[in-house]
């Protein structure tokens, strides 16, 4: 294509460039497409090892028994999951509600210097590590409330979970037009009510599907749970007392010495990674939905 | 547009009552407790490992000696552990994560891009813990069996890849964490490709150039900065992860040349011995390395924020890391 301008005199060059140019090209974009397919297979992986090994032990017993001993027959971890429940839906509340309300502050009412610094630090905030947060909340509920409690696990997650929602909810907000914000101010309606009634159900589905994506990163964490839940092997009908949640029993079989530990470990992740991947793909799927819907 | 603002600024002014302030002092307050959690978080760890600060000083931080029962804390050998697992980390990650990236952008038909990175992003959803669970029956065994052998007996010379080959230990939890900060990396480095504006990549294309060409001559240069701002926030969640590095790594505090030895990182140390600390001192010292951990994290992250902002303006990216 380039041989009319090419020099005459030096042709065989020319071409030559050509061919490791061409060569260069699909070498290096092999490796691009080498490199995708390197990461999709850790979540082939994963995914295959807690199946292939979790299915087996996957039984009504690890739902209804409390652990047990191990030379005392199948246990179960029915109380870790009821704990895990209670604890990640209190989160769920203080993270979404508190979230919610930072975003709008920060699409309706933040222009100045104060909403800079809550955007940047809300970012900042989420790239803490979640040990420093169970480290905080320790220091912050369990010292002063003298026991490991469900509720501090709750405070935890609820902060781990606080940026991705402020921030979420300020983007949805931001992206509802301005005329349906003006129309309502039109009428009369205080801007507060405008908030509740417009903006808020029109940016709903965008930020539902934030919030549930923030709650399966949370459902999963251990980290933060160490020093605030504790963990428990009976029953906790209170929630300032110490609770079992699943990722800890997760954690304390999988790096305990006995086989039946280690199975139970391994239907425990599968019931895990199902409970999270349902959570953000039906997320992800309700988000493509409500935009399809949209159009 | 600003006139429209403005107009809207006055008319609800004049028609704010109490309800209005009552919904604006709530929603304000929720913001600022943003500012309160990130300040609180470091004024509680610092007012904790105030005790330690005060007893080893500096010393802190390039003592090697971890010793309970002596009362002498020296957090060097866990510092080593966190750097070296968290280049390992990045040094597989960011390859993978860009090559990944510019795939999904570049390469990939257009049907298949918002899947594939759906793909990739699934990755973040997995529990750290349901990673170490992997990590110790899969991933440690197949480089005990597999990769530690082949890097001995093919780089042994260098000191790196030297020394008995047991799985666990500072390369595992390299890996571990490659894969854990993999979707942040491609995730983010995707946004900041995808801002690179078409006329750019046209032109170049108009030009002559190859596919290659235009990505490493156009795109790659265009986007540098904010790849390495993925980088650094790929590095930074690399730091502070703690469960699936603290069942790996093998949880042995020393400073050694060998990426197969056993190892040790600051959140695993908390992790481990949070609990047990019997006395103040020893609490105190666990608190100061976690404000060692939290400074580190935050400033890495503030100067990754600040070059993605600069390219994405201010918009947090596709996922949610």
């Amino acid at each position: 294509m380039s041989s009319a301008s090419a020099p005459a005199a030096r042709p065989s060059l020319a071409l030559a460039s050509l061919q490791r140019r061409r060569l260069t090209n699909w070498l290096m974009l092999g490796l691009i497409v080498l490199a995708l397919a390197v990461s999709l297979v850790p979540l082939v992986a994963v995914l295959a090892y807690a199946i292939v090994n979790g299915l087996p032990g996957l039984s009504a017993t690890l739902f209804t028994r409390l652990p047990r001993p191990v030379d005392v027959g199948a246990g179960g971890m029915a109380n870790s999951m009821v704990g895990s429940l209670v604890i990640v839906a209190i989160a769920a509340l203080l993270g979404t509600a508190l979230g919610i309300a930072g975003g709008i502050y920060l699409a309706e009412y933040g222009h100045g210097k104060l909403a800079f610094l809550v955007r940047f630090f809300a970012d900042v905030l989420s790239g803490v590590p979640s040990i420093a947060i169970g480290l905080f909340v320790y220091v912050l509920l369990v010292v002063p409330m003298h026991s490991f409690s469900a509720l501090a696990g709750a405070v935890a997650l609820a902060i781990l979970m606080l940026p991705l929602v402020v921030r979420t909810s300020e983007e949805m907000l931001k992206l509802v037009p301005g005329s349906l914000r003006e129309a309502g101010v039109a009428l009369g309606v205080p801007r507060w009510r405008v908030v509740l009634s417009v903006l808020l159900p029109a940016a709903a589905s965008g930020i539902i599907t934030g919030t549930l994506l923030a709650v399966a990163r949370i459902a999963g964490e251990t980290a933060p749970l160490l020093f605030t839940a504790f963990g428990n092997e009976f029953w906790q009908r209170s929630l300032v007392k110490p609770i079992d949640a699943v990722p800890l029993r997760l954690f304390k079989y999988a790096i305990g010495p006995y086989d039946a530990w280690h199975t139970l470990a391994q239907s425990a992740a599968l019931v895990l990674i199902l409970f999270v991947l349902l959570l953000s793909i039906g997320a992800r799927y309700y988000a493509g939905r409500n935009r399809l819907q949209r159009q | 547009m600003a006139q429209a603002t403005g107009a809207r600024e006055k008319l609800t002014r004049s028609g704010s009552g109490n309800g209005e302030r009552l919904f604006r002092g709530v929603v304000t307050a929720a913001a600022l407790l943003v500012l309160l959690i990130v300040a609180g978080l470091g004024v509680d760890l610092v007012w904790e490992s105030r005790q330690s600060i005060a007893r080893f000083g500096l010393g802190f931080l390039s003592s090697q000696r971890w010793d309970p029962v002596h009362q002498r804390f020296g957090a060097l050998p866990y510092i080593f552990g966190t750097i070296v697992t968290s280049l390992i980390a990045i040094a597989l990650a960011l390859f993978i994560g860009v090559g990944a990236a510019l795939c999904l952008s570049e390469i990939a038909p257009e049907r298949l891009q918002t899947p594939l990175a759906t793909l990739v992003e699934l990755l973040a959803a997995i529990p750290s813990v349901v990673y170490g669970l992997w990590g110790i029956f899969v991933l440690a065994p197949c480089l005990r069996t597999t990769v530690e052998p082949f890097l001995h007996n093919t780089l042994g010379f260098i000191p790196l890849f030297s020394g008995p080959q047991i799985g666990i230990g500072l390369l595992a939890g390299g890996v571990i964490l490659a894969i854990m900060i993999l979707p942040t990396v491609a995730a983010i480095s995707r946004d900041v490709i995808r801002a690179v504006p078409r006329e750019q990549r046209e032109a170049a294309y108009a030009l002559g150039a190859t596919r290659w060409e235009v990505i490493s001559g156009v795109v790659l240069p265009y986007a540098r900065s904010g790849i390495l701002g993925a980088a650094i926030l790929g590095l930074g969640r690399a730091l502070g992860e703690t469960i699936a590095v603290t069942m790996v790594i093998g949880g042995r505090p020393q400073i050694t040349h060998s990426l197969f030895s056993l190892g040790y990182t600051i959140a695993a140390v908390i992790a481990n011995e949070f609990t047990e600390a019997t006395y103040q001192l020893y609490l105190s010292s666990l608190f100061e390395l976690g404000l060692i951990l939290l400074l580190i994290t935050m400033i890495l992250n503030v100067c990754a924020r600040l070059l993605v902002w600069r390219i994405t303006r201010g918009s947090p990216g596709t996922v949610t890391v």
